[in-house]
Parts: structure tokens; C-alpha cells; sequence
């Protein structure tokens, strides 16, 4: 395709976003589904749910719940940058949510890292020992971190697609709709992470 | 129906850096809450500031505020039937 700042006769930014949004719904279904099973395991496991989160760094799941939401905002500020055709700018802030974006799962690596030294991952004999309820909570935590995680890398990806096409002029101050929905994309994951880090970290 | 044009709405960047104070804030308050154990109330305290926060992100950084009616309808409808479900489910569990 061609530069196509102004060829806008086959443009539907309102159906686009439509269809980012439809999808952004498939995803919450998926999320509440599995917030769902976390809590009802909660209620009938209470007391290993309590013993479990204890196990948790909540400095570490802090830092990470402030690197997502500074990303947010940097992602939603670099759409208005580039609609003041500021694109230098517009660059840097989305640079900074890639950068830090990186950073959360270095943390999560190392957070891992830390659980797997203890013997606690899903299937482990520690695990096992420690009885029905830890084996939940901890098979529910790495399975509902990891699948964020993996939201986390494809948002990086996808913003590193937008990244590109700014840098391209593929993406302009009057047509920026993909950044946009990359900006949705990654806003779902930061509401999906500000439900993870209180239910996981904070309620013992 | 063409609606490319009908949006050339630039929100500034103060309103974003307000709205991240305003999470970083709700975020170190349930932090604050949770750390002292008041029972089943931590976890209504703190699902309630997470609900906050979620709704500032939908308005403010995914735009709802101010894009077509239509999205912020659905997002209601969808998390609404999220509700109900998250009821109906507890139904069962707590009357068994």
C-alpha cells in the first residue's frame, strides 16, 4: 500500500475502532471467566487462598501495577501528540511505553524465577505436599500472570508495528486509527492488571 | 455513513497525567487498606478502588468520554452481563 495520508474515500475509523472494541469485549468474557473460577476457588479454599497470596512480593507487583499504568498514560498522550502533528514526540512517548512495557517482564521473569527456586510451580512436588488449595492458587496465579504476559508481549509487538508505521508516515495526525487500537489494546491489559495485582497480591 | 471527520478532538496532556496521579493514588490507597486486616471488608475495599480505577482508564485513556455513545453503551451492556453472571454463580456457591 501506498502512503495514504489523504486517501480516505475507503475509511471507516469508527467501524475500525468497532472492531477493536468487539474484540477488546471476547477478551473481558475470557478475563471474568477466569476471575470467576479464581474467586469461587477462593471462597471454597479460604484458608490456603490466604496462606498462598502471602507468598507474594507485593513491592514487585506495585512497581509493575505503576510501570502499566505510566504506560497507559504515555500511549494515550503520544495519540494526542501526533494529532498535533508532534512526531518526535508522539515517538518518545510510545518508545517509553515499549521500554517499560520490557520492564514488566523483566520483573515477571525474575518474580518467576524466584517462585520456581521455591519449588512452587504447577505440578511440583513442594506443591503437591502443601495440599489442594495452594495447588489452585498457584496453578490460577501462573496461569492468569502468564496469559497476561502473553497479552503484554502481543501489545508490545503491536505497538511496535504502530511505532514503525508513525516512523513511515503510514500513520498520520489525520489518519491514526491503528494507533489508537493499539492503544485500546493496551489499556485492556492495564484494566485486566489492575483486577490481577489487588486479587492476587493484596487480599490475604 | 462516513464518519472520518467528525472527530478532530484533541484531549491534552494534562487530563492524562491527572488521570495516572489519580490511579497511582487509588492504587497506593488499596495498598494502605489492605495492609491492616479488616476481614471481608479488604476485599470489597479493594475490588471497589480497582472498579474506580477501571472506569477512569475506559473514560479517560480509551477515550469513551469522548468517542461515539455507542461504545460506552456496549462496555455497560458487556460489563453488566459480567455482573449478572458473577451473581449467578455466587448464587449457586453461598445457597448450596
Amino acid at each position: 500500500m501506498a502512503q495514504q495520508a489523504h486517501a480516505d474515500e475507503h475509511r471507516d475509523d469508527i467501524g475500525s475502532r468497532f472492531g477493536m472494541w468487539l474484540f477488546i469485549f471476547t477478551e473481558l468474557l475470557l478475563f471474568a471467566g477466569l476471575f470467576i473460577t479464581y474467586s469461587v476457588f477462593r471462597y471454597k479454599n479460604w484458608q490456603a487462598f490466604h496462606l498462598a497470596a502471602e507468598e507474594l512480593d507485593v513491592f514487585i507487583g506495585a512497581l509493575n501495577t505503576v510501570i502499566l499504568l505510566a504506560s497507559s498514560a504515555t500511549i494515550a498522550m503520544s495519540i494526542t501528540a501526533l494529532q498535533q502533528k508532534r512526531k518526535i514526540l508522539s515517538l518518545s512517548l510510545m518508545g517509553f511505553t515499549l521500554m517499560v512495557g520490557i520492564v514488566f517482564l523483566v520483573n515477571k521473569y525474575f518474580e518467576w524465577s524466584l517462585k520456581f527456586e521455591h519449588g512452587l510451580y504447577p505440578g511440583s512436588e513442594t506443591l503437591v505436599e502443601l495440599g489442594k488449595g495452594e495447588v489452585l492458587f498457584f496453578g490460577l496465579y501462573f496461569f492468569m500472570t502468564g496469559l497476561h504476559a502473553l497479552h503484554i508481549i502481543i501489545g508490545l509487538v503491536f505497538i511496535g508495528v504502530v511505532f514503525n508505521y508513525v516512523i513511515k508516515d503510514k500513520i498520520t495526525h489525520d489518519n491514526f486509527v491503528l494507533l489508537e487500537n493499539a492503544g485500546l489494546y493496551w489499556h485492556l491489559v492495564d484494566i485486566i492488571w489492575i483486577f490481577l495485582f489487588p486479587l492476587f497480591y493484596l487480599i490475604t | 455513513m462516513s464518519h472520518n471527520d467528525e472527530k478532530p478532538h484533541i484531549i491534552p496532556y494534562k487530563t492524562f497525567l491527572l488521570v495516572l496521579l489519580a490511579l497511582l493514588a487509588f492504587t497506593f490507597i488499596s495498598i494502605g487498606v489492605t495492609s491492616y486486616n479488616l476481614g471481608p471488608l479488604t476485599v470489597l475495599i479493594a475490588l471497589l478502588l480497582a472498579t474506580f480505577k477501571t472506569i477512569l482508564v475506559l473514560t479517560y485513556f480509551m477515550h469513551l468520554k469522548y468517542d461515539v455513545k455507542m461504545f460506552a453503551i456496549l462496555v455497560a451492556a458487556v460489563l453488566a452481563l459480567i455482573a449478572v453472571v458473577i451473581f449467578i454463580t455466587f448464587l449457586d456457591y453461598l445457597f448450596r
